[in-house]
């Protein structure tokens, strides 16, 4: 919870993936490298980014909602590609670490 | 209503084709050309907008993904509703993508490698502001400089726009023969550029600006910078009717 605001806050975590069908190349690649170390059974391998950050929000609902929008506004391409957002309690201190 | 055209050439942070954008328009096109600041919030005077190539924002979370809510963009889908030539090239393809002002997206190159050389494009529709005094069929000899070139759009989008002549350029042969092979960023159905449905706006991923001389290597750019120069710098000659 802010001391300024008091409003709690939420640490978030949005997951960014190519749709399916989408080219992935890049997890193409790691799949490559991968076989290279052995792993032969190794398939469906898709590369993202995770984006995490810390929200105020009255609520976990109104929080996720809120990454939600973010994700379908900017961190996110629906063009493209799919996102999760997963939602906790920040821990207690000034930056919620 | 000024008789002397204006181009304006938009730069954003991380832009390094404006330029040349900006020089070729004034240069080798020989119109009037201005830097429009990403932070300017009008385009009143201009006849037409080039997004440049380059780096916006440092390419950060995707192309042209933070550069789309620069304040020059509000303006700028105004301009594009309007009915006013718009040219994306390269980043700025990007950006006129993840501002929904053309339908799709560019993925990063089939072989993860920056493409930087020279490719022949086979021009698809001389239905839009930036093709009209080119024949289809017609084979321009254009650079690429991307790392994120590979055109998408689900399967339904691309029977739109082969339907409505929105798909304006594919990578080609210098003869003008579209394969796999000469499709180097694995771009759906080699699309090099397209249109919106009006044809004003129009992206492409090859480089013109850089091609708009023969001293700088080639002049075929010329041919699509050129062409806003004409009637079509009147939007209500863009009516697609």
């Amino acid at each position: 919870m802010t001391e300024a605001t008091g409003i709690p806050q939420w640490r978030a975590q949005a997951t960014v993936l190519p749709k399916p069908g989408v080219n992935d190349p890049e997890g193409d690649s790691i799949r490559g490298g991968l076989q290279q170390l052995g792993y032969g059974g190794v398939s469906g391998v898709r590369a993202g980014k995770v984006i995490t950050l810390t929200v105020e929000a009255a609520s976990e609902d109104e929080a996720r909602a809120t990454v939600a929008r973010m994700c379908d506004q900017l961190l996110a391409n629906p063009v493209i590609e799919t996102y999760e957002v997963t939602v906790a309690p920040a821990a207690v201190g000034p930056e919620g670490h | 209503m000024s008789t002397s055209p204006t181009v304006g050439v938009i730069t954003f942070p991380g832009s390094n084709g404006d330029h040349d954008a900006l020089h070729a328009m004034r240069h080798d096109v020989g119109v009037d050309a201005r830097f429009v600041d990403y932070r300017e919030t009008s385009l009143d005077g201009l006849s037409a907008v080039i997004l440049p190539g380059g780096f916006s924002y440092g390419d950060h979370l995707r192309c042209g993904a933070i550069a789309r809510f620069a304040p020059v963009m509000g303006p700028l889908v105004a301009f594009a509703e309007a009915g006013h030539p718009v040219l994306g090239i390269c980043n700025g393809f990007q950006i006129l993508t993840e501002a929904h002002l053309l339908p799709g997206a560019l993925l990063r190159n089939r072989s993860l490698r920056f493409h930087c050389f020279w490719t022949h494009v086979r021009i698809e529709s001389d239905r839009t502001a930036w093709t009209a005094g080119i024949a289809e069929g017609t084979v321009l000899r254009l650079p690429v400089a991307h790392g994120e070139g590979a055109y998408f759009a689900d399967p339904l989008t691309i029977t739109r726009l082969e339907g409505n002549g929105q798909i304006v350029a594919r990578y080609s042969t210098p003869e003008g023969t579209i394969s796999e092979g000469t499709n180097a960023n694995g771009s759906v159905g080699s699309i090099a550029a397209i249109s919106n449905e009006r044809g004003n706006v129009v992206g492409l991923m090859p480089h013109p600006e850089r091609a708009a001389n023969p001293l700088v290597g080639g002049g075929d750019g010329l041919r699509l910078l050129g062409t806003v120069l004409g009637p079509m710098l009147s939007p209500t000659t863009l009516s697609r009717t």
